[in-house]
């Protein structure tokens, strides 16, 4: 800071002192503002970072190419998909080491694939009947821990005992590494699948969907419940003490902890009136009365700052309270109301508690075709996962997060834009 | 279907003055009354406003004025807990009948407030408003007209002709009073309410104002509230002096300026008072 020229009128001493420690308390002001943004940029990098570091490794997955015969005598021709692809995976692995007899390093070997490479082979299978009896050549995921051995998580200079991953089970896949079967491959089956006991197998797009379905019907029922409640509230209901009632009462609504709101669903939507357990529809339902107050408060709000000179002009030409609303009062006091509903979403799709309480917790493998079928959202799945033993499990919830989150600043910077092309129009 | 009620209660000499025959009464206010809740803000006001003249009605802030002018168009109905008593005839139809549709009555009866209030619309917009939402205009062209029209009496045409789409609210102060001027009569009303036009507005924009009032007394029955002393001597034709919710006198304006009858209105506008 440079230093200020006195004024020479007001150069008083006691005035001097006076002006020198204004100066000090403005600036001693704007760093103690400064500080609280950096901090608080250097929390979300930090988020971030954690995150992004911990989770980028879900987007690859190690594979390997394996040869396998589709024998005629493990699969019945009429009946493809019965056949014993088990066994027809475990005797290709076999074959590539010879050497390996024992039962339980038949087993530990057998392992080194994902459960997901028999099902991949059976598909192959079905798909392509004319080649049962050949080798065929497919690449197929490996199992969790060799995965994340491959990624280096598990690492090998530890002593046998600490990691999860034997030597021996080393020395199988640097052979594999070696002969050049082994891959790192863009990880397809997280954005195409739901979840899974198996991390390889596990994906994000059934919570992604359920999380979809939910706030589908969370936006159906609140936005138009939301607003029209803040237009009646606010332009036509007469104020007096019931009306002061309801508002005292929405705004304590907004302030009622979510779980409460999961009981009430789990009482009323699933008890009494029967509706499907563990579906978005429920799940949307639940968060919709969450949002609500969000809405008519941000709502009311929005048309509280409406000058009353445009409903004044407008009333004064002969419209009507209908049009001096639909024509004047609404279109600008959109941009308000939309950002409170963007909000009320957003709060919304990290919303957990009450979710666990209608049963959307569930482990749920299908992906869910529409708001009545079972699912799970996505901070369920991330807590779900989280909660998981699997080393790979833990890369799985950063992954999770990531999507969550990217979701998040899609919401919003389609809220932004939706407001921008309001605010020009008007 | 003009009836005159000039020679009711309000036994004024001056009603019928100044003007000569040629006035007959647009509105006759007959022991209106209007309550805020408890408070009673108009006390029975008798007064009568003669047609196509310029009616200012004067007196101290929260005289009643503005109040007794937005009872001319329910204006006041938007206010909660307002209650208007007494009778009011516009043409001799009593407006404050519950059965008049408000909507009709306030095409009829335009009004200019205090702050100009454009829509945050295009000029265009703000001018065409009225007449789409009462469906006065049946084609785009007539539109057109209707607005250029407006916008000529309001004499604000030659200042915007080359600019109708853009938003009215980046006029200047003066042009958005115009506008809002021209908006109110694209409607076609009998009477323009002027709830002190000039009060946010610079001399020369006041003075334009004026010019414009002078033109529009031909076709239209003005009532202008203003705290213009001056303002009120140039544009009117007669002159109401309100205080503390009654009407102390009401006059040719020249007669009110020159030789009020009541002291309080002498004492008002040789600026002792109020």
């Amino acid at each position: 800071m440079t230093d200020l020229i006195t004024m020479p009128v007001r150069a008083s001493k006691a005035g001097a002192a006076r002006l020198k420690q204004r100066h000090a308390a403005e600036r001693r002001f704007r760093f103690y503002g400064l500080f609280a943004i950096c901090f608080g940029l250097s929390c979300i990098g930090i988020l971030f970072f954690t995150i992004i570091s911990g989770g980028y490794s879900t987007f690859s997955q190690t594979v390997v190419t394996i040869d396998i015969n589709l024998e005629r005598d493990l699969i019945d021709a009429k009946n493809i998909s019965d056949g014993d692809f088990r066994k027809i995976v475990q005797n290709s692995l076999y074959g590539l080491f010879p050497e390996v007899t024992g039962r339980r390093d038949k087993r530990k070997l057998a392992n080194l694939v994902s459960p997901a490479a028999e099902y991949q082979a059976r598909d192959y299978a079905v798909a392509n009947p004319h080649h049962i009896g050949k080798t065929i050549s497919i690449q197929v995921p490996t199992s969790d821990d060799m995965d994340q051995f491959s990624k280096g998580v598990i690492r090998a200079d530890l002593p046998e005992s600490e990691r999860r991953v034997s030597d021996l089970e080393i020395v199988w896949f640097n052979g594999l590494k070696e002969q050049g079967r082994i891959e790192t491959i863009f990880n397809r089956t997280f954005f195409k699948s739901g979840d899974s006991r198996d991390p390889e197998l596990a994906g994000i797009l059934g919570a992604a969907l359920g999380s979809f379905y939910t706030l589908l019907v969370t936006f159906l029922l609140s936005f138009p419940i939301g607003v029209a409640s803040a237009i009646y509230l606010e332009e036509f209901a007469p104020k007096n003490r019931l009306t002061q009632l309801i508002e005292i009462n929405i705004n304590n609504l907004a302030a009622v902890p979510s779980i409460v709101f999961g009981l009430l669903g789990l009482a009323v939507f699933l008890n009494f009136f029967g509706l499907p357990r563990s579906a978005p529809l429920v799940g949307g339902m639940v968060l919709a009365l969450m949002t609500l107050p969000t809405i008519i408060i941000a709502g009311r709000a929005a048309l509280k700052s409406v000058p009353p000179s445009i409903r004044q002009a407008a009333i004064g030409l002969g419209a009507s309270p209908m049009q001096t609303l639909t024509h004047h009062t609404l279109p600008l006091a959109m941009p308000g109301m939309m950002t409170g509903t963007i909000l009320g979403m957003a709060q919304a799709l990290g919303e957990t508690a009450p979710l666990l309480m209608i049963g959307m917790v569930a482990f749920i493998v299908d992906i869910p075709a529409g708001i009545t079928d079972p699912a799970t959202v996505m901070p369920v799945q991330i807590y779900l996962w989280s909660d998981s033993p699997e080393r790979a499990f833990i890369e799985r919830t950063s992954g999770a997060i990531m999507v969550l989150l990217a979701f998040l600043i899609t919401m919003n910077a389609l809220a932004v834009n939706l407001r921008k092309k309001f605010e020009q129009k008007w | 279907m003009m009836t005159s009620h000039n020679n009711e209660p309000q036994a004024n000499p001056f009603v019928d003055g100044g003007s000569g025959s040629r006035s007959t009464t647009k509105f006759a206010a007959k022991d209106v009354t209007v309550h805020y809740g408890e408070n009673q803000a108009l006390f029975p006001i008798n007064l009568d406003i003669p047609e196509k003249q310029v009616t200012a009605l004067i007196g101290p802030s929260g005289c009643g004025k503005s109040t007794f002018l937005r009872c001319l168009n329910r204006m006041n109905d938007i206010i909660d807990g307002c209650v208007v008593g007494g009778q009011i005839l516009l043409d001799g139809r009593n407006i404050n009948d519950p059965k008049v549709d408000v909507v009709q009555l306030r095409a009829q009866v335009g009004m200019v407030f205090q702050k100009p209030n454009p829509f945050p619309k295009s000029i265009f917009d703000n001018v065409s408003y009225g007449p789409k939402i009462h469906g006065t205009v049946a084609t785009a062209s007539d539109l057109d007209d209707v607005v250029e029209n407006s916008l000529r009496r309001a004499s604000l045409w030659d200042e915007v002709k080359d600019r109708l789409q853009d938003p009215g609210t980046g006029l200047s102060g003066g042009q958005q009073q115009r506008l809002c001027i021209a908006r109110a009569i694209a409607v076609e009303p009998e009477v323009i309410l002027m709830d002190e036009p000039c009060s946010s507005l610079d001399p020369i924009a006041t003075a334009k104002i004026e010019e414009l009032i002078n033109e529009l007394m031909q076709n239209y029955t003005i009532v202008i509230v203003t705290h213009s002393m001056q303002q009120a001597a140039r544009v009117s034709q007669r002159t109401a002096f309100f205080h503390l919710g009654k009407v102390v006198e009401i006059g040719n304006t020249q007669q009110i300026f020159t030789n009020p009858k009541d002291h309080r209105t002498q004492g008002y506008i040789t600026g002792r008072y109020g």
